[in-house]
């Protein structure tokens, strides 16, 4: 088959331009789901870290605590929730892709998959709120 | 009245003379019931006849007429000028593949990648016709029936941005095709498709998703990847955890 070949010399390679995730919204939101991750992450060394100082005493936790209550910390935290959020959602849209939920021979529509998934975050979240909310009380 | 014409802007590149590919306009009469590769038809038979581009059945089985169409991978066949008019249409060759010439771009890396999967009914022992067919029933048709739909069209991997900046990757349309066959009960090749789990196959795949949504089939390669991934990390655990088992 190789005779078919075109001759390589003469064919025209474009190059992929830097910017090619913002020319379509769906790439945009592709690298706003992979870019999700590294405030998760963020959030994720803050809040070890936070741990760790329960370890030094409570004068260490309670003085880095206070650090955390400052208003740029505050926009950090309110964008990592978001980009968490936004992760979650895509991550269950992939899931309905990855383990299609069957009911005999037939598979359910991806989007009731999705919101079974959002139903279950939201009360879980609740819980976990009334409960931190009880203890704290 | 004028006859209402919508204007077509197309990649004109002649190799051996051109440096680069440039752009050409072409007036063609508007109608309601033309298709983008009407409209080139016309172009070819009525204005210009060095235009080059691939087609064939026009009616979306082959899978040859494969362009970008305003920046999105369409079989031209099935895109109408009524859906862009008065704007005017785009018409450029596949994305991610070389051009040879105007529309018609080069699809050797697609047929490589295509043979190395393998896609064909694979036996351990082939048994004589005289012992009949292979069975299957319509639950095992039904694990791999969408991708049987592929027509080799590369409209997944035009649109895959993977393949774009790495030319290596399996791609969507391949690995699609070698889990088509993976998953059919009656092939036992799966360990000679070994490049469909490699790391220029799935693994580079970071799920876009583009591919489903630009395929003209309804085929699902994101689907056929992913779960790919599932089953060689499944197997890759079983072999670890149980290496005097069979798989």
């Amino acid at each position: 088959m190789s005779g078919t070949r075109p001759d390589p010399s003469k064919l025209y390679y474009r190059e992929v331009p830097a910017t090619w995730w913002l020319k379509k919204k769906s790439y945009f939101f592709f690298m706003l789901r992979e870019l999700s991750s590294v405030f998760i992450a963020i959030f994720l060394l803050v809040y070890l870290y936070q741990i760790y100082q329960l370890t030094q005493g409570p004068e260490a936790y309670v003085a880095f605590s206070r650090r955390l209550s400052s208003p740029g910390w505050i926009l950090f935290n309110l964008i990592a929730l978001l980009f968490a959020l936004y992760h979650s959602i895509t991550w269950f849209q992939s899931s309905a892709i990855v383990l299609p939920l069957r009911v005999g021979e037939r598979e359910l529509p991806r989007n009731l998959f999705v919101a079974l998934n959002v139903i279950a975050l939201v009360v879980i979240s609740l819980i976990i709120l009334v409960l931190f909310l009880r203890l704290k009380g | 009245m004028a006859e209402p014409t919508i204007t077509l802007n197309i990649t004109r590149y002649r190799p051996g003379q051109d440096r680069a590919p440039t752009t050409q306009s072409y007036a063609v009469p508007y109608k309601e019931d033309w298709v983008v590769l009407d409209a080139l038809n016309h172009i070819k038979d009525q204005m210009d006849g060095t235009l080059s581009y691939r087609w064939s059945c026009r009616m979306g089985v082959c899978g040859s007429c494969g362009m970008m169409v305003n920046g999105t991978p369409k079989l031209t066949c099935a895109a109408f000028l009524r859906d862009y008019y008065p704007g005017e249409i785009r018409v450029e060759p596949l994305v991610n593949f070389p051009i040879i010439r105007d529309l018609v771009i080069d699809m050797s890396d697609f047929l490589d990648k295509l043979k190395s999967v393998k896609p064909w009914i694979i036996r351990k022992e082939e048994k004589p016709v005289s012992q009949g067919e292979y069975l299957q029933s319509p639950a095992q048709l039904e694990a791999f029936h969408q991708f049987t739909q592929c027509i080799n069209c590369m409209l997944c991997y035009a649109a895959c941005p993977v393949y774009g900046l790495e030319p290596k990757f399996l791609g969507p349309a391949a690995i699609a095709l070698g889990y088509r066959y993976n998953m059919d009960s009656r092939d036992q090749g799966q360990e000679q498709r070994a490049v469909i789990g490699n790391h220029d196959g799935i693994w580079d795949c970071t799920f876009v998703g583009e591919c489903s949504v630009v395929c003209p089939k309804d085929v699902d390669p994101a689907a056929a990847i992913q779960r790919s991934k599932v089953d060689t990390t499944k197997t890759w655990f079983q072999s670890i955890l149980m290496p005097w088992g069979q798989r």
